[in-house]
């Protein structure tokens, strides 16, 4: 398809001007030549075919209320529209940041109670909204980390990582500089319990935790893990990543853990917007409280204000409040779902993994087969051994039968991996439909492996040269 | 509301096929005496209606303004309709990163345009995919800058937003980095006098904003030479980027990065977010920057597409020596910013003369005011810090009459007694500006 720029042409255009109501003035008169741009260079497209470009550029992209979605670890639930018109209200867009605390009461108040609501749903003591993604909320729970040692005046160099994290993890760790150290995972996918216990000295912040982990596995001996850390002074941190897998079933502060990052748009089903934006709230225990990113919503008799006045926060992690338009969109699917309703979603978000892993089984590598949370973790390596055939071709494969594949070649420690999250938005009609395909696909590894070294076959373009693109990197078009 | 289609037959056909009676066997894993006897303690379930209607009071509880005079990091634009019309598009919002390129060329292209139309905009070569927003891309333009010299000092103008400098402060204390900021002088610019002072072989960055916080454009290039003579790197900032329209953008004037918020191309006040941070750099740099690039490439029968690329430098594979953590970005803000663009096109050029009249309308008429005085020199682009005998009165007065007024300067730089922060957008038009002055003239 042409791009934006292939399509323009001098003196066409789309968005007019209003003509000035005031003194027209010479703009060299007021502004110095010299800070003054020579050539603007943007695209002129009249509006119909910009419009046509973008609608075409969309009928490219696979987005969930298209198709299945089972993007291990992505927690790709159905996004309710009701929430995409709650967070388009103009008394939610239309306000600036800088507005004031007595005009943004609703805000305000919308805030103040979706943190109360995490910290009833998570058994945490507070709450900040103000982390943009997973990662940021990350960063934010491991500086706080980093600041409650700094006021202890303890010098604690390293943190503990499992081999199955996120890559997130040990990449936010070493922002706060942290030395990370990799925690061997048992043969049940779990925790090395005697690895972690050589491992804990009093020179550990914190362990890492993603629990359910990315096996989608629940770490069994979470009670010890916690007591190994705390004795040695150390924090345990969850990686709120997988928490579909545990609402209204148990709360990590209940389980050991002090601080927590979420996902709102993985758990609370905002869109992800094909990248962004998400949100990371950050959930902490009592001895984190007083690091908490500012400013922090405080509750008064004249309604709710910002206040910076806490003298060992962390700080601020970027401008402003948060993503506040995702948080409206949460917040609406907290209120709509009630507690009955996440516990409801977890346990179908369970089911249905449990169903996919028995009916896969017999057909894929299951590394660790026992009973998972919200996602099971296949391996492809039977198809490589005996039919030559990579994850990477049955994942494209899988596009041909309708389906955005799921997560491949992760978690690391599973080779070949393939990581089914199905989500509790999805019926079994669907999941029977999926898992048929997947049946079919292994078959057409034995048979007809060619085709699936070809797959995709009915995209608008083939599998693309990712070695091309690394090697002679083009990342801005230019005029030729 | 219950989003899950399961009936009970289906439950029942489901446990029987994973071998369980109840759906409760799922959860044996997690230690009986932590699992929750009570269910979480949030309200009660809602309908669509009931959800909705919630909703609506609460954005009514907040107060919509007639007229909005602040800027100072989040500007009120016109959105052309396309804007909504395209993010609304679900086959956009409802796709997570595309990690699958041959059924993600819509997003992936898109982008690819975006980073073109910011690379060209910041006169940089090349751009990312975005960051959070535009104080969360200096401070990791800071970081990157501190890495690459290994070198810890930043250097920040004081000029700079004071929420920026808070998240610099932020992500260089994580990084053990030491921060110092540089004064403004009467201009309203930094003071390049002190600059030269503190410039050492340890600083990293030295980081600007243009506009700055007060509105006044940064001499950039005599900046860049200073900054360069020690080895450092100049970080240069905007937080609306309708400025380039008309200013000579710091690529330049030899920035070395560019980074500034996004906002203002097409995306909604949104009471601070989410927003788009901007990262552009120069090519130089292209293996080291944080973030998501989109590069094009061509698949096997030579047709051109698209993937993310140089993902070596992510932390999904470099894990702890990643450039950066960041994983999620703000991409529907960025195709939002694309299709802006493009709907604007050289206009872009008109829109920000005409800001710079209406700015220079609200000022003048301002000025007009007995005791009210100008209180920097150097030129402005839509913003412009005025001294007024008692600011607070002002915004008092304004706010009775459902107008946002002026950012109140002293709350961050005590130093500016009653100083106030104006913004005049394409949004005000002349009959709001002549009503703003009577309210005032009526507030003294």
């Amino acid at each position: 398809m042409e791009l934006i720029f292939e399509k323009s042409r001098p003196g066409r255009g789309a968005g007019c001007i209003p003509a000035s109501d005031v003194a027209a003035i010479n703009i060299e008169a007021v502004i110095d030549r010299k800070y003054l741009r020579t050539e603007l260079d943007l695209p002129e497209v009249a509006e119909v075919d910009l419009i046509r470009h973008y609608t075409n550029l969309s009928r490219r992209n696979f987005g969930l209320d298209l198709g299945f979605y089972p993007l291990g670890s992505c927690t790709m639930k159905y996004n309710p529209k009701v929430n995409e018109n709650a967070a388009a209200l103009p008394g939610f867009t239309g306000l600036h940041p800088y507005a004031g605390d007595e005009w943004a009461q609703g805000n305000l108040q919308l805030m103040d109670e979706m943190q109360q609501y995490l910290c009833n749903i998570f058994g945490m003591a507070e709450f900040t909204l103000q982390p943009a993604a997973g990662a940021h909320g990350e960063f934010a729970g491991m500086m706080m980390i980093k600041k409650y040692f700094e006021k202890k005046g303890e010098k604690r160099h390293r943190i503990l990582i499992p081999d199955a994290a996120h890559g997130t993890n040990p990449a936010s760790g070493a922002l706060c500089g942290f030395e990370t150290v990799t925690l061997r995972s048992n043969n049940e996918g779990g925790v090395d319990i005697d690895h972690l216990k050589s491992l804990m000295t009093e020179d550990v912040a914190a362990l890492m935790l993603t629990n359910p982990n990315t096996l989608g596995l629940f770490e069994r001996n979470i009670e010890e893990v916690s007591r190994i850390i705390h004795e040695k002074g150390g924090l345990l941190y969850a990686d709120g990543a997988n928490a579909n897998a545990f609402l209204g079933i148990t709360r990590p502060g209940d389980l050991g853990f002090d601080v927590i990052q979420l996902n709102l748009h993985k758990t609370f089903s905002t869109p992800h917007g094909g990248g962004g934006p998400g949100s990371g709230p950050v959930g902490v225990g009592k001895v984190l409280v007083d690091y908490l990113p500012v400013p922090r919503i405080v509750k008064t008799d004249d309604g709710y204000r910002w206040s910076e006045d806490f003298p060992y926060s962390i700080g601020r992690v970027r401008a402003f409040y948060g993503n506040f338009n995702v948080i409206v969109k949460a917040y609406a699917y907290i209120r709509s779902l009630g507690a009955e309703g996440l516990k409801h979603a977890t346990q179908m978000a369970v089911l249905n993994a449990n169903y996919i892993k028995e009916k896969l089984k017999p057909y894929f590598d299951l590394p660790y087969d026992r009973v998972c949370m919200h996602e099971c973790v296949f391996s492809g390596s039977r198809q490589v051994e005996e039919n030559g055939i990579h994850t990477t071709d049955i994942a494209k494969r899988l596009i041909d039968f309708g389906y955005h594949p799921p997560t491949i070649y992760f978690p690391l420690i599973v080779p070949e991996a393939i990581m089914i999250e199905p989500t509790e938005t999805e019926s079994k009609e669907t999941l029977d439909a999926f898992c048929q395909a997947m049946i079919i696909i292994s078959r057409e590894a034995r048979e007809n492996p060619q085709r699936l070294k070809d797959a995709p076959l009915s995209t608008e373009v083939s599998r693309l040269d990712e070695v091309l693109a690394a090697r002679k990197p083009d990342v801005c078009w230019k005029k030729s | 509301m219950n989003y899950a289609p399961h009936t009970e037959e289906d439950i029942a056909q489901m446990e029987a096929a994973v071998g369980i009676a109840d759906v409760e066997e799922l959860f044996a894993d997690i230690p009986a005496k932590y699992r929750l006897a009570q269910l979480p303690d949030i309200p009660a379930p809602l309908s669509e209606q009931e959800t909705i209607a919630l909703l609506n009071g609460l954005s009514r509880k907040n107060i919509l303004p007639h007229l909005t005079l602040t800027g100072a990091g989040a500007y009120h634009h016109f959105i052309p309709a396309v804007v909504g019309h395209i993010i609304n598009r679900a086959e956009f919002y409802t796709a997570y990163t595309p990690y699958q390129a041959e059924i993600s060329q819509g997003i992936l292209q898109a982008i690819y345009e975006y980073q073109t139309m910011i690379a060209h905009l910041t006169g940089m070569e090349i751009a990312n995919a975005s960051m959070y927003d535009g104080a969360s891309a200096m401070a990791e333009a800071a970081v990157l800058s501190a890495k690459t010299l290994n070198r810890s000092k930043i250097i920040i103008a004081r000029s700079v937003h004071p929420e920026y400098r808070a998240v610099v402060r932020t992500y260089c204390w994580s990084n053990s980095y030491e921060v110092c900021e540089i004064p403004f002088n009467q201009t309203g610019q930094i003071d390049l006098d002190l600059l030269q002072k503190e410039l050492a072989e340890n600083v990293a960055a030295v980081l600007v904003q243009s506009p700055n916080f007060f509105g006044v454009i940064e001499d950039i290039a005599p900046l860049a030479e200073a900054v360069h003579s020690f080895g450092a790197m100049l970080v240069a900032a905007f937080t609306d980027g309708t400025a380039l329209g008309i200013l000579k953008p710091a690529g330049e004037s030899g920035a070395d990065f560019v980074v500034g918020e996004g906002q203002s191309f097409g995306n909604p006040l949104n009471y601070g977010g989410p927003y788009l941070g901007i990262f552009a750099a120069r090519e130089k740099f292209l293996r080291r920057i944080p973030g998501r690039l989109v590069g094009a490439t061509v698949d096997k029968n030579g047709r051109r597409g698209f993937v993310l690329t140089l993902q070596t430098r992510e932390q999904h594979i470099r894990r702890e020596k990643a450039t950066s953590n960041i994983c999620s970005n703000e991409a529907l803000c960025a195709l939002a910013a694309g299709v802006y663009l493009a709907t604007l096109g050289k206009n872009l050029q008109k829109l920000a003369a005409l800001n710079v009249q209406k700015t220079q309308y609200l000022k003048k008429q301002l000025l007009g005011i007995p005791g009210w005085k100008e209180v920097f020199t150097a030129p402005v682009y839509n913003e412009f810090a005025v001294s007024c005998p008692d600011a607070r009165l002002v915004n008092e007065k304004l706010k009775k009459e459902g107008i946002v007024g002026a950012y109140e300067l002293p709350k961050s730089y005590p130093e500016l007694k009653n100083a106030l922060l104006f913004c005049a957008t394409e949004m005000v038009s002349k009959e709001d500006i002549d009503r703003v002055v009577d309210i005032v003239k009526g507030a003294l």
